[in-house]
Parts: structure tokens; sequence; C-alpha cells
């Protein structure tokens, strides 16, 4: 009896945060996309206004990107630049920030239990973070529209992987491939689910190498983080269990995201009004976001996610087209 | 086959966490100094939001902000402080490599000494500022 009642007020607890959160972003959309209209709208609020805005809406999606099982800075590229009046480039810039906090943050305790492997990150991490480079300044240098094309393009391929994507808790890899065996990419960890110690090897490690050159590229044109490509060439592809995947995934990001991140910064594309609002909105809200997941189903909130998401990539795109 | 965390992991693990701390108290102090004016900023908090609208080349032409590591030299003005820590948390993966080094080589691990070298050459083209974007 006791066991129904906490399950039902923790249910209505969750419905009552949700009910929230979804209430507090579609106003801000909704104010903002009509305030955004013009640079004139824009200049007509007091300075903090923008900001804090920002800062709300950062919030939001650091609750629900937790929730969804995304990165932050998938999620603030698109959105932010849909509907709020910033330049894509000082968004791309912040985004990067973003991604970049929230990856250095989960280091630490990733790379501790050792969920991400140093091993398996290093040789991908120096692909990626050198084509980032590339990517971000092929970014900076080609016409606004032309990105913006490219990047509501690019999240619609992101919607389509994150509904068809599957994931595998623990793939098969027959043999190790010679480049593999060579580095020593191996491990093993232990997976409380299961209580055993689990051994792994990767395979396809030159094919993996090729693919984060398209990473890091894209990763540093459009300021996304990465981990929706990362997951899946580490863990469909190498074949490295998805634990291992995903947290390695989020270690390497903030190696990617470093040296796009310096292109940004001297570049001038960093503004401090934009960037300091969204790091701490977006940690705070994963922060409230790990919370909320104990008591939610985050199959609802992925579904709203993966909309919005839809939403905000067909915008862009019709943007970038002129269209509409 | 390790069970737990290499040494490399800890010890980039360790850095990590005291560098993502003070950058992130440094990104809120220096913030708060910037937005409640106690230090003036090149560009006034009323007119930034006229700035954000436009290309970043834009944006640098007609506020006449220079790039790469200009902003070092006006650390008294409020919103160039505040780069500070970003360029902090920045840098912090290139401290992290450089420490783990050493453990590479007295392991004689060479395929990795070699590639921590050319991880840290490349982060710190990148941060150098030499490499410019052609602009829109």
């Amino acid at each position: 009896m006791l066991l129904k009642k906490l399950k039902t007020s923790k249910l209505l607890i969750s419905l009552a945060v949700l009910s929230i959160l979804f209430t507090v972003s579609t106003s801000v959309l909704a104010s903002t996309e009509a305030a955004a209209g013009s640079v004139e709208a824009a200049s007509a609020h007091a300075w903090w206004f923008w900001p804090l805005i920002l800062f709300v809406l950062s919030f939001v999606l650091g609750v629900f990107a937790v929730l969804a099982g995304v990165g932050g800075g998938v999620l603030y590229v698109p959105i932010v630049s849909g509907f709020l009046p910033f330049h894509l480039d000082f968004v791309r810039g912040a985004g990067l920030i973003v991604a970049l906090a929230g990856a250095l943050a989960a280091g630490p305790g990733l790379l501790r239990k050792g969920m991400a492997d140093l091993r398996l990150a290093i040789p991908m991490a120096l692909i990626a973070s050198a084509c980032a480079i590339i990517g971000a300044m092929i970014g900076l240098a080609l016409p606004t529209n032309i990105i913006q094309t490219l990047l509501g393009a690019t999240i619609l391929g992101i919607v389509v992987i994150m509904i068809k994507a599957k994931k595998s808790e623990f793939p098969d890899v027959p043999k190790s491939d010679s480049l593999s065996q060579a580095l020593r990419i191996t491990g093993v960890y232990h997976e409380p689910t299961i209580n055993k110690d689990v051994a792994w090897k990767v395979h396809r490690t030159p094919m993996a190498l090729g693919l984060f050159v398209v990473i890091g590229i894209m990763a540093g044109m459009f300021g996304l983080g990465a981990g929706w490509a990362n997951v899946p060439v580490l863990n469909l592809l190498m074949g490295a269990p998805i634990k291992i995947s995903v947290a390695t995934s989020k270690f390497l990001l903030s190696i990617t995201d470093t040296s796009a991140a310096w292109i940004y910064l001297n570049n001038g594309a960093v503004l401090p009004l934009m960037v300091a609002p969204s790091v701490v909105g977006i940690m705070l809200g994963s922060f409230i976001g790990v919370k909320v997941l104990a008591v939610t189903k985050p199959a609802i909130i992925r579904i709203m996610v993966i909309v919005v998401l839809g939403i905000a990539g067909l915008k862009a795109l019709f943007k970038g087209l002129g269209i509409g | 086959m390790a069970l737990q965390a290499t040494e490399e992991q800890v010890l980039y693990a360790n850095i990590l966490n005291k560098g993502m701390l003070i950058g992130l108290l440094g990104l809120v102090i220096t913030f708060i100094i910037y937005s409640t004016g106690i230090l003036k900023p090149i560009i006034p908090l009323e007119e930034v939001q006229n700035y954000w609208v436009m290309p970043v080349n834009d944006y640098l032409h007609m506020s006449g902000i220079k790039t790469g590591w200009a902003w070092l030299g006006h650390l008294g003005k409020g919103d160039m402080l505040n780069l500070l820590p970003i360029a902090f948390l920045s840098l912090l993966t290139i401290v992290c490599y450089l420490a783990i080094l050493p453990g590479f080589i007295r392991k004689k691990d060479t395929a990795y000494v070699l590639l921590a070298v050319a991880e840290v050459l490349v982060l710190v083209l990148a941060a150098s500022g030499i490499l410019k974007s052609g602009g829109h």
C-alpha cells in the first residue's frame, strides 16, 4: 500500500516537473521567436533580457538532454540559433564551449571508473581534433545560409540516427584488427547488471579512424558535440561495449571540442555574455535532469526531444534555403 | 588487461577535475565582475545585443575587437576578463596530455608517446591564433 502510494506520488512529481519544464520551454520559444523577428526588436530589451532567456532555455535543454540521453551541444545549436536572435557564428562558438564544459565535467568520473578508455580515445581524438580545426575554419568561412542549410540537413540526419540507431550491449568481436592489437586497445570493466567482469576488444579500427575525419569536420563546422556519431562508431562499428562507447565518446568530446573551440575563440566568435549563462544553465539543468531521471520515463522525453530537434532542423533548413 | 583505471587515466582525471572546478568557478566570478560593471567592458553591455545578430566578421569590423590572443592585453575590461576562464578550460586538455606523456615514455609505449605529442601539437596549433578563418 505504502509502496503504491510512493509510486503514485513519484509519478505525480515527475509529471508536474515535466509539465513545468515543457510550459517554460514552449513559452520561452514562443516569446523569443516573436521578439527575435528583427534587430530592432532585439535591441529594444534591457541588456540582461536575452542572456536571461538563454540561461532559462539552456537550463531546460540541460534537463531534457540528460533525460533523452543526448549531449547538450546537439540540442543547443539548432534550438538557440533557430529561435533566438543570436547569429549562428556566436551560437556555434557558445555551443562548442557548452559541449566542452559538459565533457570536461563528466571526464574525471568516467576515467576514474575505467569506463572512458584512454587507449581507445587517444587515436580517435587525434584524428577528430585535427579535423575539427578544418571544420571550424570551413564553418567560419562559408556563407551563413550555406552553413544554416547544412546544419538543418545534419540535424535531420541526427534525428534519423536517433530514431533508427540500435545499441549493442556487448558486441561480438571475433578477432581484433592488427592496428588495435598494435595499439593494445583492449580492456576489462565490471558490469554490475550481470555482476561480471567483461573483457572487450575492438575491430575495424582503420575504418573508424576514417569516419572520425568526417565526425571531426562536422563537430567543428556546426559547433555540435559529436556524441550522436561517436557512440555508433565506437559501439556498432568497432564493437566496444555500449557503456565503454558512451563514456569514451563523452571524454573524446573534451578533446575534439577543445581544438574547434580555440578556432572560434581566436576568431572572435565567442561572446562571454552568451557563454556564461549557457554553460551555467545547461550544467544546472543536467544536475536537475539526473534527479528527474530517477522518477520519470525517459522514452517519452526522448520522443519529445526528437520532435523538437526535428522542428529545429527543418527551421534551420528552411532558413538556410530562404523559405518561409 | 586491467580491471581498474590505468595510472595515466587517474592522473588525467585528477588534473581535469581540479582544472574544471577552477575554470567553472572562474567563469562565474568573472561573469559577475563583467555583468555588474565592476570592470567596464570594451563593448558596453547595452550594446552587445546590436552585435550578436551579425556575422562574426561584421562584429569584429564594427567593434574594433582584435582576433587571436589580443584580448589578453585587455584583462582590465570586464568582457575580455570573462574570456580568461574560457581559455583556461580550453587549455586543460593540453595540460592533461603533457602530464601523462612521461608515463608513456617511462613504459616505452612509443606509439602513444607519438600520438600524445601529435595531439599536443594539434591543440597548440589551434590555440596559437595562427589559423585565421577567411570570413563569410
